[in-house]
């Protein structure tokens, strides 16, 4: 595997400064990132294209909120890990987050080797998360090879 | 200062004002009823008292007056029978006339004489120790008095010998003239039946004329035949009570019956304050109850008022200290919500700050730069701007991490434990600054259901609060016991202490007394928040130079059973 595409980020986050930079650094660092500026930007995103992990700012003003896009984000690509970032303090949304299927949380500023360490463990828990079901599919096909068709027939839509 | 002594004066002048009303209108209300009621009984008492004494004068009055009257009617009625028995021709015939007045003095005695007296007013025959005969009284009052009524009494005088007497003359009417009978009476017979009624101390009986002079010899205040001070006329028909006050202001009592045909008064005195006695000693031992009664409702009505209003008055001092706790309690969760919500403001620039400067570090690095010249200086003021935003990253966060442990995670606490863990986390520490940490923990203490991580970051504020406060060179002592439903740990410091002004602030966030950098400020203020989630509280008692005690007192909670 090509190590300076070791894995895909998204991060979203409403403070462009912000989003540029972070974008800058970790695609140096070897991780192919992307940015948006609001949580449907984010959604089209995700549409188009896959993502390992998915770094959201829960506060965002006007728009989608981050626990709104974090519950859309889970519709649309279930196993990709989301690390919430937070200005602020509350528990409640942290905790909603995590009710909702975030990976961890992070409290802003935080320094680019600590996100990196946390995208990294996410990463490797989707990867685990992807070799089980891999291995389960291949499993299955073993056992009822004709539903290979139907697999690639599901994935079509 | 000044303003607070002034604010307790008042405060104390309002108790006092307050006790005051109390223990005036109790005692208004108790002892009025109790004065009036002893009053009341005393006079009514003394009224019952004194009309029995006046009833009891009045009988002795009305017995002396039947014992003379009766000693008057007997030597009138003998004289009566001697004069209606005889002839006017016995009896001037003076041997005759001697027997018939040995005969009375024999039956009645008291007689000192006896003479007859024709219509005329010639005194004919005459038996006694005078020489009275032959003297005519035809021009005396008298005379006319017996002729026209019968019988006559007259008034005491004094007789030629110098000895109180007085006259009885009867009529007797034999045909057509009428001649007279008439005796001298010593009067100090009856004087000794008048005497005999004289009792006790102050008790006197005498008998009076018409005019109020003496009859008989008082036994105070004149004599026989001298005019007394009595005033006949306020004497009724009948037996009457007179109350009179003598010069001694003391009162007397009278009481007058009328004899002999309303000519003599007898009376009876009586000092009041003799007979009285008895009711005196009566009114004093009532005296003596009632102002027993009145000493102790006044001492009752004051200790409780005043143990009433100590209790008040430390009820309103720890309502006021509650609200004063409450208002602090208030105050900062205000100012930790301001807090947070500025935090999120601080946190979101400086996250750009952050990322600034590793971009630009990150481009430090690239090789063409390495050649430049101020590439130190570049990575000098990147690190500083990193280390600065690293301070602010932690004054925000500081405040943040407690708001984000919101959630306390409950697990059995040996507080013990937690206390002795912190010893040994900042111990080292502590001996760098020669600081030597002792402590004091009650072995029984039981296990509770707190959260460990903030009890441990409790104590370790407060140690490591003390440990900056003593500097260098110093001791902590640190307790823990059980204190009834509560464990109360003390964390004392020998430092410098904190000044009187700013103790009220020492729990507020972003208060410190350290120098700038090196505080935050916010230490205190999580511990009081952290407690006061757990439902315990923090105290703070410092003396300038003696140093600070913490008392943290935490609720037991016993855990659930597993």
């Amino acid at each position: 595997m090509d190590t300076m595409h070791y894995f895909r980020v998204l991060v979203v986050d409403d403070e462009k400064d912000f989003l540029e930079t972070i974008v800058k650094r970790l695609d140096k660092r070897g991780i192919g990132t992307e940015g948006a500026l609001n949580g449907e930007k984010a959604l089209e995103l995700m549409r188009e294209k896959r993502f390992d992990v998915v770094l959201l700012d829960i506060k965002m003003p006007g728009g989608m909120d981050g626990i709104e896009t974090l519950r859309e984000m889970k519709k649309i690509a279930p196993l990709t890990e989301v690390i919430l970032l937070t200005g602020h303090a509350s528990v409640e949304s942290s905790i909603e987050g995590m009710k909702l299927g975030a990976f961890d949380y992070l409290l802003k500023p935080v320094k680019l080797e600590d996100l990196v360490t946390k995208l990294a463990q996410a990463f490797e828990k989707k990867e685990g998360q992807d070799q089980k079901i891999r291995s389960a599919k291949i499993k299955e096909l073993m056992r009822f090879p004709g539903r290979v068709f139907q697999q690639e027939k599901e994935e079509e839509k | 200062m000044i303003e607070g002594k002034r604010q307790q004066d008042m405060e104390t002048s309002r108790y006092t004002g307050l006790q005051r009303k109390i223990i005036l209108l109790t005692l208004l209300v108790s002892l009025a009823p109790l004065i009036v009621l002893g009053a009341t009984i005393y006079y009514q008492f003394a009224g019952m008292y004194r009309a029995k004494i006046t009833q009891q004068i009045t009988y002795r009055s009305r017995g002396l007056a039947q014992a003379v009257e009766l000693f008057l009617k007997e030597r009138t009625a003998i004289l009566c029978s001697m004069a209606d028995t005889h002839h006017f021709n016995e009896m001037i015939d003076e041997a005759n006339l001697s027997r018939i007045f040995e005969i009375m003095n024999s039956r009645a005695g008291a007689f000192v004489d006896l003479g007859v007296i024709d219509g005329n007013g010639r005194h004919l025959a005459y038996i006694g120790p005078y020489d009275l005969k032959g003297l005519n009284y035809y021009q005396q009052p008298w005379f006319g008095e017996v002729m026209a009524k019968g019988v006559y009494i007259s008034d005491v005088y004094m007789g030629y010998r110098r000895l109180p007497h007085f006259i009885i003359a009867v009529r007797r009417q034999e045909k057509s003239h009428s001649w007279i009978l008439r005796a001298t009476i010593d009067s100090g017979v009856f004087e000794g039946i008048v005497k005999a009624a004289q009792v006790g101390k102050t008790g006197d009986a005498f008998i009076v004329n018409k005019s109020g002079v003496y009859q008989t010899q008082p036994r105070f205040e004149g004599r026989i035949l001298t005019k007394s001070k009595l005033e006949t006329s306020s004497f009724g028909g009948g037996t009457t009570g007179v109350e009179k006050k003598n010069s001694e202001e003391k009162q007397i009592l009278f009481a007058g019956t009328w004899i002999n045909h309303g000519k003599w008064l007898v009376v009876i005195r009586q000092g009041v304050t003799e007979e009285m006695t008895g009711l005196f000693s009566t009114r004093n031992m009532e005296i003596a109850i009632v102002l027993s009664g009145i000493l102790a409702i006044i001492l009752m009505t004051v200790f409780t008022t005043r143990m009433t209003i100590s209790r008040l008055r430390a009820a309103d001092v720890k309502a006021g200290e509650m609200n004063a706790q409450l208002m602090q309690s208030d105050k900062l969760a205000a100012l930790g919500k301001m807090a947070a919500g500025i935090a999120h403001e601080i946190n979101n620039p400086l996250q750009v700050i952050v990322e600034k400067t590793g971009w630009m570090q990150d481009l430090l690095n690239e090789e063409e730069l390495q050649q430049s010249k101020n590439i130190d200086e570049f990575r000098t003021s990147i690190n500083k701007i990193e280390e600065h935003v690293e301070r602010a990253r932690k004054v925000v966060h500081g405040m943040l991490g407690f708001a984000r442990k919101m959630e306390p995670h409950m697990e059995d606490v040996d507080i013990n434990a937690v206390i002795n863990q912190t010893i040994d986390l900042l111990g080292n520490y502590a001996r760098i600054n020669n600081i030597t940490i002792t402590s004091e923990l009650s072995p029984d203490l039981p296990i509770i259901a707190a959260d460990g991580a903030q009890l441990q970051q409790v104590f370790m504020n407060l140690v490591s609060n003390a440990i900056d406060a003593i500097g260098k060179d110093g001791r902590i002592d640190i307790k823990s016991r059980r204190m009834g439903p509560q464990i109360h740990i003390e964390v004392s410091d020998n430092g410098p202490g904190i000044p009187e002004e700013k103790q009220k602030r020492i729990f507020d966030p972003f208060f410190t007394t350290k120098e700038t950098g090196k505080g935050t400020g916010l230490g205190l203020w999580v511990t009081h928040n952290i407690v006061e989630k757990m439902g315990g509280a923090v105290n703070m008692r410092s003396e300038e130079g003696k140093g600070t005690t913490f008392t943290v007192r935490i609720p037991i909670v016993i855990p659930e059973k597993k």
